[in-house]
Order: structure tokens, then C-alpha cells, then sequence
């Protein structure tokens, strides 16, 4: 079975998202919410990482925090999939283990 | 399936209580049960009685206490990290409750899923 | 799936630990989590990478700060039967650090290795 990572901090501030994609295995899961929302958002200078990532990792982003923060759903990295809370639920009982990246 | 809810941090500083909540929220939604949520460090701070926000601004300890209510979810402060911080029997709002570190612990074993929220 | 548990259980329980000590209380914290869980039989497994590795440098003195040194109790841990300590090599390196720095033995894993053991668990206890 596969992890769900949570990653919750800008990568422009801390090394969380670093981290957990330097750690996610094939087929695992990763989902930004609150302040790592704004990684999945394109031109930013992370996200040519996220692009690569998005290879064997599913990436994921919580679309509250992206909504509150005013960022837009259009400009969401290719691969990066827009989830709710109800989608936050879903993936974290379809995972055997949640990894939340402090 | 049994979710065990880790928070992290006290209300209104950071998110954290705040996406534990809507998390919980919408697991219980689904069908989900919630075993238990677990309030350590200063996640604690979320379980005072005294808390009075702003009345346009949401009420986090308020809607902990409404899924207690609706929901029986079992709220527990850790007894340790709420001593150093003076949440204590008398500072406890309505629906927590405190105890040991054992209670973590034992939630981690008996749910199906543990999830942290934190900084 | 609800009633899997049964009395006996064991689950691979890792406590990561990222944050130094003292600038804030987390490291303090996590080892009183880790104490506790001892009492109740688990595969307990304590991961250090980035700057929770500086929670197990020799040599740290807080006397003048007017905290408890709590760093002699990861010492302490191989008599509650807790002796699954892993520490990031790449993490060590970036930090000038070697295994000789640390007050504990530890096992030390590349960060492909970490990933895999991370991968093996059941229950993931972050601060």
C-alpha cells in the first residue's frame, strides 16, 4: 500500500515539500495544503520540481487553501489534481499510512 | 473506517486546528467514524474555556465542541503539555477531556488511519 | 476493516523528528511521546533527518539558557527497549556533521534507504 504525504509550509519558507519529495516512493501520494498550496501554482521557481515529481508521485492540492489564498485553479502545475476535503478523506483511507510533513 | 486526528497547535496561530476540524468534518460526513483526536503541544490551548474570538471571526474551540456533541468524537488533552500551559480540569471547556500520552499512543494502534496536523 | 485490531497488536510506529531542540519544544515533546509508547509494546522506530539531528549532538550544555538538558535521555532509551534510532547520512553531511558527533548509536541510512523504511510503516507521529 501506498503513503499519503501532507505538506502544509511554502517551500519559499521551509524545506518540508523538499524533504517529502526527496522521501515519497513510487505510487505514494502528495497533497499541499495551507501555506505549500502555493507551490503548485506555475511560473513560481519550485514548480519545475513539482513537474518532475508528478512523475511517479501523485500530486495533489487542496482547492480551500488555494481558493482563500486567491490563487488560481487555472494556474495549477499539469498534474497537480484539485481535491476538497471530501477528496482529502478519500485519499488518506485509500492510503495505508499518513505522512504529514512538519 | 477509524481516523485518529493528531493537532499539533492551539487555535488561531497557525491553521492546523482549523484543517484537523474540516477534516474530521468531512470524514464524518462521508460515514467515516473518528476514534479520537488527540490535542498535544500547544494544541492543547484549543480545549480552554476562555477562548472569545471576535463574533465575525469563526469559533475553533466552539466547533470542536459541536462535533463532540453531534458526533461523540472523543476530544483529549494531554495532561503534561496542558499543565505547562495551565489547561487544567477547571481552565476545560465542555466536551474535552484530559489525560495521558498513552491515549495517543493507544489511538495510533486502535484506528485504521492516524493523521497529524501541525506547523 | 473496523475490527482488525485485536489486543496483541503491533504496528510500526516512527516518530521523524526535523526540528532541533530548544528553540522549540517539539524535540522535548516527541521523546516524552516516544517514552510513552514504550509502555504499550510497538515496533518503535525514531527517525532523525535535517536539524533533528542536532537533538542528538554531543557535547550540549544549557546552563546558561535555564532549560532542562534533555539530550542524556536519548541515552536512556535502550533500557526501555527502544532501539531503533536511524539518522539521515545525506543530512548529517550537509550539516558538517559524522556519526562521531552524535551521543547515541544510530543506525545511519542514505536517504533512498530512509524513504523505503518510511514507507514501511504504519503509523508516521510528526512535530
Amino acid at each position: 500500500m501506498s503513503t499519503l504525504h501532507t505538506v502544509n509550509k511554502s517551500p519559499f519558507e521551509r524545506s518540508n515539500l523538499q524533504a517529502c519529495l526527496g522521501h515519497a516512493q513510487n505510487g505514494d501520494s502528495v497533497l499541499l495544503i495551507e501555506d505549500a498550496v502555493f507551490a503548485a501554482i506555475a511560473g513560481n521557481t519550485f514548480a519545475p520540481k513539482l513537474a518532475d515529481a508528478a512523475q511517479d508521485i501523485k500530486l495533489f492540492v487542496l482547492g480551500p487553501d488555494l481558493k482563500a489564498r486567491g490563487m488560481d485553479p487555472a494556474k495549477v502545475v499539469d498534474g497537480v489534481n484539485i481535491i476538497d476535503y471530501e477528496g482529502f478523506v478519500d485519499l488518506a483511507a485509500a492510503s495505508s499510512t499518513i505522512h504529514s510533513w512538519l | 473506517m477509524k481516523f485518529g486526528i493528531l493537532v499539533n497547535e492551539g487555535p488561531y496561530n497557525h491553521q492546523a486546528s482549523d484543517s484537523a476540524y474540516r477534516f474530521a468534518k468531512a470524514a464524518i460526513d462521508k460515514g467515516h467514524e473518528i476514534f479520537r483526536v488527540f490535542f498535544y503541544y500547544d494544541g492543547v490551548l484549543n480545549a480552554t474555556a476562555h477562548s472569545e474570538p471576535p463574533s465575525d471571526d469563526r469559533n475553533v474551540i466552539k466547533n470542536w465542541q459541536k462535533l463532540a456533541a453531534d458526533h461523540k468524537v472523543d476530544l483529549v488533552v494531554c495532561v503534561a503539555a496542558g499543565l505547562r500551559r495551565g489547561i487544567v480540569e477547571a481552565s476545560l471547556a465542555p466536551g474535552f477531556r484530559i489525560s495521558g500520552l498513552g491515549q495517543l499512543i493507544e489511538a495510533g494502534i486502535q484506528a485504521d488511519r492516524m493523521i497529524t496536523f501541525g506547523d | 476493516m473496523e475490527d482488525d485490531f485485536e489486543a496483541g497488536t503491533v504496528k510500526k510506529f516512527m516518530f521523524v523528528n526535523r526540528k532541533p531542540p530548544y528553540g522549540t519544544v517539539y524535540a522535548l515533546e516527541v521523546l516524552e511521546m516516544v517514552l510513552i509508547s514504550a509502555a504499550f509494546d510497538q515496533d518503535v522506530h525514531i527517525a532523525f533527518l535535517d536539524d533533528g539531528i542536532y537533538q542528538i549532538k554531543k557535547g550540549q550544555d544549557t546552563k546558561d539558557l535555564g532549560m532542562k538538558n534533555f539530550s542524556p535521555t536519548y541515552r536512556a532509551l535502550e533500557g526501555y527497549d527502544i532501539e531503533k534510532l536511524f539518522v539521515e547520512r545525506e543530512c548529517l553531511e550537509e550539516r558538517g556533521l559524522s556519526e562521531d558527533d552524535l551521543l547515541v548509536p544510530v543506525e545511519v541510512i542514505s536517504r533512498a534507504e530512509m524513504g523505503k523504511l518510511m514507507a514501511e510503516m504504519d503509523v508516521v507521529l510528526t512535530a
